[in-house]
C-alpha cells in the first residue's frame, strides 16, 4: 500500500481543518498557511520522482481491489499537475500574507483556499469517475465561497454568474456518469476503458462524449461555453483570482484529456472535428475579447480563455505528439497564468487603477515588476526563449504532421494578437509616463517586507519559467512521457486493475 | 415503468431548460433544483427498476435472481442529492444576498462585474455591510 498518493489530499485537509480550528489567531493560520503550502509542493515533486523511477503509481483505498472500491492513480500527467499546482500554491499562499485583507483573512481564507487545493488534487489524482465528480464539487463549494469572500458588490454579480454555470456543468456530468454507469456497470475509469463495448453497439459514444464535454467545457472556459469567466475571475482579490486562473481552468482541461484519451480513444471524425472547431473559437474570441479590454484583469482572464483553446487544439489532434505538445503547454500555462494575475494584482495596487490606460509609470519606478511581467506575458504569446514558445511550436508540428492548414493558421494568429493585446499592457501600463510628478508619491506606500512578500514569489515564478524556457528537454521529455501514456493506455489500465 | 420514469425525467429536464432561460434569478434557482432532480431520476432509471425484487444473493449463489435493479446508482444518487442540496442552499442565499445589495432578482440587470465605468481598486464605497 502506498500511502503517498494519499497526501496530496490529506496535507490540504488537515492545513484547513487547522486553520479552521486556529480561526481566532491570524498568526497561527497564517504559519500553517505557507507550511501547509510548502509541504504540499514537496509531495507534488517526490510523487513526480516516484512516477519517473517507478512509473505508474496506484493505491486502492480500504483495500478493496479495483473496480469496486476506489483507486487513486498518478500516472506522469497527474504526477505533473500535482508537482506544479503545489508549486503555484506555495506561490499564492507566500502572496496571500500580503496581499490579502485583514477582514477576508478573518472569514476564513485560508482553510477555504486549502479546501480548495484539496478539491483540485483530489481530481487529478482520483481514478474513479464518480469520485471524480465529488471533488468538482468540493472545489466547487471551495471556490464559490473564495469567490463571495469580502462581500462586495461586482464579487456577488460575478458569483451570480459562475455559481449558476458550474451547477449546470456539473448536471450535465453527471448525467453523463449515469447513462455509462447504466450501460456498462462500471466507474473505474480504467475498468470503463475496456467495458465501452455495450455504449459503442447502441450508439450511444457520440452522446456521452458530448455530455462530458460540455460538463468539462464550461468548467475549462471553451467556446461557447466561456462567457462566465471573464464576467467573475476580477472580482476576487489577486490571489484568489490567480489561483482560478492557474488551477481550476486546467482541472477541467485535465479531465477531457483523461476521460477522451481513455474512454473515446478511437478519433472518429465528429468528435475530432467538433474538438477543433472548439479549439479554435476558444483561441480567436479569447484573444478578441483581451484586445477590447481595459481592465487588467478582465483582460488576463481573456487570454485565460484563449491559452485553453491551445490545449484542446493538441487533443483534437490526436496524436503523441499533439497530445505531448497540449500537456507541455497545460504544465508551463499553470505558473504563467497565476503569476500574470498576481502580476496584475500588484499593477492595480501600485497604481491605484485597473483601468491599463490609466497606469503608467512602472517601469521607471518598479523595475523588478516590469521585469517579472516580460516572462510570463512573452510566454504567453509564445516569443522564444519562454516556455510557451515549445509548447506552440510542438502543437503547431503536430498540425502540420496531419496537414490540419486552416487550425495551425488560427494557431499562429492568435499568437500573433496575443503579442498585440500584451505588449499593449507593456506599452500603456509599464512604459507611458506615470501621472505623478515625483517617486515619492507613486505606490502604495508598501513597507519592505510587505513589498518583498508580495514581489517575492511573482519574481521566483518568473525566473523559474525563463528558466524552463532556456532549457526545455526535461520538461518536454516529461510531457512527452505523459503523452505516450494517454496514447497507449495499456499501462494505465494494468497498473490500475492488475495492481 | 423504465418508460415512465424515463418521460418524467425528460420532462424535468425540458421544464428546468425552461426555467433557466427566464429572466427571473428565482426561476433560474427553482430550474437548477429541477434540474439536479431530473438527473438523479435519470441514474435512478439508468439503474433498471424492479418492484419488490431486493438485490439480495441468496446462499450459495454469485448472483440475486432475476431480475434485479443495481442498487448502486442509488447509493450515487444519495450523494448527489446531499452535494446539490448543499449548493443549492449556497445558490439561494447568493440570490438573496444580490437581491438584498442591488435589489433586483432581473438577470438582465445582473451586469455590475462588466460594467465599462472605471474602477478603483482604494474605493470602500463598494463593499457592502456583513
Amino acid at each position: 500500500m502506498n500511502t503517498l498518493l494519499v497526501l496530496p489530499i490529506l496535507v490540504p485537509a488537515i492545513t484547513g481543518a487547522c486553520a479552521l480550528l486556529a480561526r481566532r489567531s491570524r498568526r497561527v493560520q497564517r504559519v500553517l498557511n505557507v507550511l501547509g503550502a510548502t509541504v504540499l509542493f514537496g509531495v507534488g515533486a517526490v510523487i513526480v520522482f516516484q512516477v519517473h523511477t517507478q512509473g505508474i503509481l496506484t493505491v486502492q483505498m480500504g483495500d478493496w481491489p479495483a473496480p469496486f472500491g476506489i483507486t487513486l492513480v498518478a500516472d506522469p500527467l497527474s504526477a505533473g499537475l500535482l508537482a506544479v499546482s503545489g508549486f503555484v500554491a506555495l506561490a499564492v499562499a507566500i502572496y496571500a500574507l500580503a496581499g490579502i485583507d485583514e477582514a477576508r483573512e478573518r472569514y476564513g481564507f485560508y482553510p477555504l483556499f486549502h479546501f480548495l487545493l484539496m478539491g483540485i488534487n483530489g481530481a487529478f489524482i482520483t481514478g474513479d469517475l464518480f469520485n471524480l465528480y465529488v471533488w468538482y464539487e468540493v472545489l466547487l463549494i471551495a471556490s464559490f465561497a473564495l469567490l463571495v469572500l469580502g462581500n462586495e458588490k461586482e464579487q456577488l454579480d460575478g458569483a451570480v454568474k459562475y455559481v449558476g454555470i458550474n451547477l449546470i456543468a456539473s448536471a450535465s456530468f453527471l448525467s453523463a456518469i449515469g447513462i455509462l454507469y447504466g450501460l456498462t456497470g462500471a466507474l473505474n475509469m480504467a475498468d470503463l476503458a475496456e467495458s465501452m463495448g455495450p455504449v459503442r453497439e447502441l450508439g450511444l459514444e457520440p452522446v456521452v462524449a458530448m455530455l462530458f464535454l460540455i460538463g468539462f467545457g464550461i468548467k475549462a472556459a471553451l467556446f461557447p461555453l466561456y462567457y462566465w469567466l471573464p464576467a467573475s475571475y476580477h472580482t476576487p482579490p489577486a490571489p484568489i483570482a490567480a489561483i482560478f486562473a492557474g488551477l481550476l481552468t486546467k482541472v477541467g482541461i485535465y479531465s477531457l484529456l483523461r476521460i477522451f484519451t481513455l474512454l473515446f480513444p478511437d478519433p472518429s471524425g465528429y468528435t475530432q472535428g467538433v474538438l477543433l472547431v472548439v479549439a479554435g473559437g476558444t483561441m480567436l474570441l479569447g484573444v478578441f475579447g483581451a484586445l477590447v479590454q481595459r481592465h487588467v484583469l478582465r483582460l488576463l482572464a481573456f487570454l485565460v480563455i484563449s491559452a485553453m483553446g491551445y490545449v484542446v487544439m493538441g487533443l483534437g489532434f490526436f496524436t503523441t505528439l499533439g497530445l505531448a505538445g497540449a500537456i507541455f503547454y497545460v504544465l508551463q500555462d499553470v505558473p504563467v497564468k497565476t503569476s500574470l494575475f498576481l502580476i496584475g494584482g500588484l499593477m492595480e495596487r501600485e497604481t491605484g487603477t485597473s483601468e491599463v490606460g490609466r497606469m503608467g509609470g512602472l517601469y521607471e519606478y518598479r523595475p523588478v515588476l516590469a521585469t517579472a511581467f516580460i516572462v510570463p506575458a512573452f510566454s504567453l504569446a509564445g516569443l522564444p526563449p519562454f516556455p510557451g514558445f515549445w509548447g506552440k511550436l510542438t502543437l503547431v508540428q503536430a498540425g502540420l504532421a496531419q496537414n490540419q492548414w486552416v487550425i495551425v493558421g488560427v494557431a499562429l494568429l492568435v499568437g500573433l494578437l496575443t503579442l498585440l493585446a500584451v505588449a499593449q499592457v507593456w506599452g500603456r501600463a509599464f512604459w507611458q509616463s506615470p501621472h505623478v510628478e515625483d517617486l515619492e508619491d507613486f505606490g502604495a506606500g508598501d513597507s519592505w517586507g510587505v513589498r518583498s512578500l508580495l514581489q517575492g514569489p511573482v519574481v521566483v515564478l518568473s525566473l523559474v519559467l525563463f528558466v524552463v524556457g532556456c532549457y526545455a528537454e526535461p520538461l518536454f521529455a516529461f510531457a512527452h512521457e505523459a503523452a505516450v501514456h494517454l496514447t497507449d493506455t495499456g499501462p494505465y489500465i494494468e497498473a490500475v486493475l492488475g495492481g | 415503468m423504465e418508460q415512465i420514469t424515463a418521460i418524467v425525467s425528460g420532462v424535468m429536464l425540458a421544464a428546468s431548460f425552461y426555467l433557466l432561460m427566464r429572466r427571473s434569478l428565482l426561476r433560474f434557482v427553482i430550474g437548477l433544483i429541477l434540474l439536479s432532480n431530473g438527473v438523479n431520476l435519470l441514474i435512478f432509471t439508468m439503474g433498471r427498476l424492479t418492484r419488490a425484487q431486493p438485490p439480495v444473493i441468496p446462499k450459495g449463489a454469485k448472483l440475486p435472481p432475476e431480475p434485479f435493479a443495481n442498487p448502486l446508482p442509488q447509493a450515487l444518487i444519495l450523494t448527489a442529492i446531499v452535494i446539490s442540496f448543499g449548493l443549492l442552499a449556497f445558490t439561494l442565499v447568493l440570490v438573496y444576498r444580490y437581491f438584498a445589495a442591488g435589489r433586483t432578482i432581473e438577470a438582465d440587470d445582473v451586469r455590475t462585474s462588466e460594467s465599462d465605468a472605471p474602477l478603483d481598486v482604494d474605493d470602500q464605497a463598494r463593499r457592502l455591510p456583513a
